[in-house]
């Protein structure tokens, strides 16, 4: 397996390109060559995520190949369980005093399985009432680890407040899936935003003047 | 570093004639499109998503729902354009996008999925100006109008003079200062309650008004320059808001501003036409679409002999036909889709040089 990493923070418009063409030529692979394409969905940066997306849709639109969709959390907990976890709570740092979060443990074959629904919350409403003992990943850890920890009833063992999600790890949760058919289309890949409140409709701007007043 | 085409393939593959099949693709704003061009055979194929209905209920264009649901109906649209066009993305030449200017995460979208294509594919990837796109939408009808000729540029986001020389070679004669004179359009629509996006609303409510009810100002027509200014036109009608009670009032509002813009555009046009002595003008942007601004250019053209030529409606506002037909007269400056993913917020038109010149 070959694999490129990089934090990129604003410019995935000037790496992204340079970085995928690279490890093909390292690969001597050209695009026709592969069988399908793995692609992660976010949550994250919403710009981000999308230029990810938008690209895979491009190459499997063309090529007319499937697609698997891997979250970003799901790619922190399964590096985690990689490393010897058996139960992770991974959370993403998600600006504006939110985070995104979920809690995983590996299945029987090691192979990372979400145990509820992926959320966006205040950290100070998150609770987690599952056994652990857990390891804690990514920037919500990073950046709100002493609230998070008041919402988990078991022990949190390990923390690792500065993961990031990488794409081995959606390449290891994808594989199976090929295998499977649990595939996408292209145009059936879909950013995970979690995220879904954007803007305020007319009536809402009215209601909330009319509440301010 | 310009893109070359293996010649061994393109050889195999065009036996006799000469077709260079772009695929165009836009999204800097709130319309999603695709389309094929054929320096040849033209246009072959385009489809188009608006995005109006989705937007409506904000008032206005959520740059954030825009590139989402660009992401969510890109792919079935580029299909259905390609099914479309009878041509498979292995006999395309190259793949043309809007790069600027517009929403900088609407026009990603669009930009990484073009990347995406052209990377399967070893195709070219060929950023576009929009406003370029829109300069030669034009060209898109037969017979199509002969350089030179001087532009009118009228949109949501834009109010431009530009005399074109040729492709790429663009002087901007004269711009707003301040709104668009779509803008104008759509905030006195909104004033007079009118959904959005206004324009065209505004433009029928005014069928049924009278002219001289309501009397603007022609701003900046009493002095010399091409230069535009629309918000001065929205205090007016502000002020004179509380005088439009009931549905006849609005409408003779309704004309009296649709007269005020009209007049200051045409106005300009004559001067502009003047000044670079061309005999064409060309009107291109969705205001572009107004018939009373068409009536008035073309009554002008008749009494100065000058030919006002007209784009289609549909590729008055943004669409893709114009992109992918851009990006075909650009094909040359295609780039191997291996580099930093171009898109700009802002981009002036007057940085664009000729084909394969560099700036
Ligand atoms: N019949 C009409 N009369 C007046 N204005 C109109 C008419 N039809 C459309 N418009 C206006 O045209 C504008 C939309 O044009 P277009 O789609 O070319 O521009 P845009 O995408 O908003 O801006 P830009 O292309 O500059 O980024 C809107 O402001 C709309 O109200």
């Amino acid at each position: 397996m070959l694999a490129r990493f990089e934090i990129a923070g604003r410019s995935h418009t000037q790496q992204m390109l340079p970085m995928v063409h690279g490890l093909m030529a390292e690969a001597s692979l050209s695009f026709a060559q592969l069988d399908g394409f793995v692609c992660g969905i976010g949550p994250g940066s919403f710009a981000g995520v999308r230029i990810g997306v938008g690209f895979v849709k491009g190459l499997a639109l063309s090529l007319d190949r499937p697609v698997v969709g891997i979250s970003s959390l799901t790619m922190l907990a399964q590096a985690a369980l990689d490393e010897g976890a058996l139960r992770v709570i991974a959370s993403i740092d998600a600006r504006m005093n939110e985070i995104y979060v979920g809690a995983f443990e590996a299945d029987a074959s090691g192979l990372c399985r979400s145990m509820g629904p992926l959320r966006v919350m205040p950290p100070d409403q998150f609770r987690e009432d599952a056994a652990g003992p857990w390891h804690a990943v990514g920037t919500g850890w990073g950046t709100y680890e002493t609230t998070m920890r008041q919402g988990v009833t078991g022990d949190v063992l390990h923390v690792d407040g500065a993961a990031l999600p990488r794409a081995q790890a959606a390449l290891k949760l994808a594989l199976p899936e090929f295998a499977a058919g649990r595939t996408l289309a292209a145009d059936d890949l879909a950013p995970l935003y979690l995220r879904d409140k954007v803007a305020l409709t007319l009536e809402e701007q009215v209601q909330l003047r009319a509440s301010r007043n | 570093m310009p893109f070359r085409k293996p010649p061994l393939e393109s050889a195999a593959r065009r036996p006799e004639t000469v077709r260079m099949p772009v695929l165009g693709i836009e999204t800097s704003c709130d319309e999603t499109a695709c389309a094929v061009y054929d320096a040849t055979r033209g246009l072959l194929a385009h489809r188009l998503h608006s995005q109006v209905d989705l937007h409506a209920r904000y008032g206005g264009v959520v740059p954030e729902l825009a590139s989402r649901d660009h992401v969510a109906r890109i792919a079935p649209l580029v299909r259905e354009t390609l099914a479309a066009s009878g041509i498979g993305f292995g006999d395309l030449d190259g793949i043309a996008y809007t790069a600027g200017p517009g929403l900088i995460g609407a026009l990603m979208v669009g930009a990484a999925v073009a990347a995406g294509i052209a990377s399967a594919h070893g195709l070219p990837l060929i950023p576009v100006h929009h406003m370029e796109g829109h300069l030669l939408a034009p060209m898109l009808e037969t017979p199509a109008p002969q350089f030179p000729f001087t532009a009118l540029l009228v949109s949501g986001g834009h109010t431009m003079l530009i005399a074109v020389e040729g492709l790429g070679r663009y002087e901007l004669l004269g711009e707003s200062l301040d709104d668009a004179v779509g803008e104008a359009f759509d905030k006195t629509a909104k004033l007079l309650g009118l959904p959005y996006p206004g324009g065209p609303h505004l433009a029928r409510l005014a069928e049924r008004g009278q002219p001289d009810v309501f009397r603007f100002p022609r701003p900046m027509t009493d002095r010399p320059g091409l230069d535009f200014s629309f918000s001065g036109l929205k205090t007016a009608v502000l002020v004179a808001l509380p005088r439009a009670e009931g549905e006849q009032a609005r409408a003779d509002l309704a004309r009296g501003f649709e007269e005020a813009v009209t007049d200051t555009l045409v106005i300009k046009c004559g001067r502009a036409l003047v000044q670079t002595g061309h005999r064409t003008l060309i009107v291109a942007g969705g205001v572009g679409a107004n018939l009373r601004l068409r009536a008035k250019l073309r009554a002008l053209a008749a009494d100065k002999g000058f030919t006002a030529f007209f784009p289609r409606a549909e590729f008055c506002t943004d669409n893709a036909a114009m992109i992918a037909c851009a990006g075909s007269a650009r094909l040359i400056e295609g780039r191997k889709p291996d580099g930093p993913l171009f898109t700009t917020p802002r981009w002036p038109l007057a940085d664009l040089r000729a084909p394969g010149v560099a700036a």
